[in-house]
């Protein structure tokens, strides 16, 4: 009698065509992520049960951490030439072109206003230094308005003007920083009649605390 | 392409399955790390601040205001009503799930009851609260649902209760 054969099914499937589709997938996240920039202050964010995230663009962001230093940034490259230009008007401070774009590609920074063009002349790894940036100026003195006071106007008008749009303040703070130094922030913000704005944080549950 | 055939062997193939684990492994760190790395923003709304009146104090019922001030070593005071007549308190609670919330979910419940409106928290933080301490009341309202509420300044009467209760 003859035997009946039943041919085996192969097991194995091709996997070249599931390869493929893959790496594309994989090279499309790799190129549309953006890569985190060094922050020029790390800070140690307190946590929170909101889900809102932080507003892509026309935000402007202080930072505050180690001991009350603020430094502050905005997003934005041309926003970010455009409050140079507008604060090299103020303080009579001229940059050249070249120092323009160096800047516009600096994430935050913190220093006086007198001490901005030997941070714009560093780089990237130099500037995270800790301790190298000492926080920019945030007290009056006298009857003129501090100089966060004057950068924060200022990123106002060139995000106004660049992008016709409002700024958003964002308040970045270390958890263990004291109370006084984000009230000095606040106070600075509702001198400008900015009486909305955000807190950075991350996410928790609910039932934290014992 | 054509195949040659040289001597019917069999081409040589690749098992491919761990290549296509390691991109989807890949896939979904990328897919998540994008989405999930944008931090969050708490949404505060300060009142409008008056620079020549500045003692201009917005009057609210006493039965309605239950004022929290914020200490140090992460405790919390309140009372409710005026400082020098409190209709209840000054009571030091922890911060979270059993120390301030239950709490204002309690307090929300019975100003609703014998006042028919809702509960006005006011939020004082002292010098020696940190900024943690701020957040974690913030997100406390908005766990408990409490929609009106301001942040204001301490007074040296309550930087005096803070230090009576030991938490200044």
């Amino acid at each position: 009698m003859p035997k009946i054969k039943v041919k085996r099914a192969s097991t194995t499937i091709d996997m070249t065509a599931m390869c493929d589709v893959s790496f594309l997938l994989l090279t499309f996240f790799i190129l549309t992520a953006t890569a985190r920039q060094p922050e020029p202050l790390p800070v140690d964010t307190p946590a929170s049960t909101v889900q809102i995230k932080v507003p892509d663009g026309n935000l402007g962001t202080i930072t505050i951490g180690d001991n009350g230093k603020m430094f502050f940034g905005v997003t934005g490259p041309n926003v970010r030439v455009r409050m140079l230009e507008r604060m090299s008007e103020k303080y009579s401070i001229g940059f050249s072109q070249q120092e323009k774009e160096r800047f516009s590609l600096m994430e935050g920074f913190g220093v006086p206003m007198g001490n901005l063009k030997q941070i714009i002349a560093m780089d990237n790894n130099e500037r995270g230094k800790p301790g190298l940036q000492p926080g920019i100026p945030s007290d009056s003195t006298g009857n003129n308005p501090s100089e966060l006071h004057e950068w924060i106007i200022a990123a106002r008008y060139a995000t106004k003007e660049v992008n016709n749009a409002e700024m958003r303040v964002a308040i970045k703070g270390d958890a263990k920083e004291q109370y006084p130094a984000i009230k000095k922030a606040i106070d600075i913000l509702q001198g400008q009649k900015i009486n909305k704005f955000s807190l950075v944080t991350n996410l928790r549950t609910e039932d934290y605390g014992n | 392409m054509a195949e040659l055939n040289t001597g019917g062997k069999q081409q040589p193939r690749v098992d491919l399955t761990a290549m296509v684990d390691l991109a989807f492994l890949l896939i979904t760190f990328f897919m998540l790390t994008t989405s999930l790395a944008k931090p969050h923003a708490m949404d505060v709304a300060m009142p409008d601040k008056d620079k020549e009146n500045k003692d201009d104090n917005l009057e609210v019922a006493d039965n309605r205001s239950m004022t929290v001030l914020l200490g140090a070593n992460n405790k919390i005071a309140y009372y409710m009503g005026q400082l020098e007549n409190p209709i209840d308190g000054p009571t030091v609670v922890d911060y979270g799930k059993n120390g301030i919330r239950p709490v204002l979910l309690e307090k929300l419940k019975s100003v609703q009851a014998a006042t028919g409106k809702g509960l006005i928290v006011i939020i004082r933080p002292a010098e020696t609260s940190n900024y943690r301490n701020l957040v974690d009341i913030l997100d406390e309202m908005k766990i408990v649902n409490a929609t009106q509420y301001t942040i204001g300044d301490i007074g040296e009467a309550e930087v005096e209760l803070l230090k009576e209760q030991g938490i200044n």
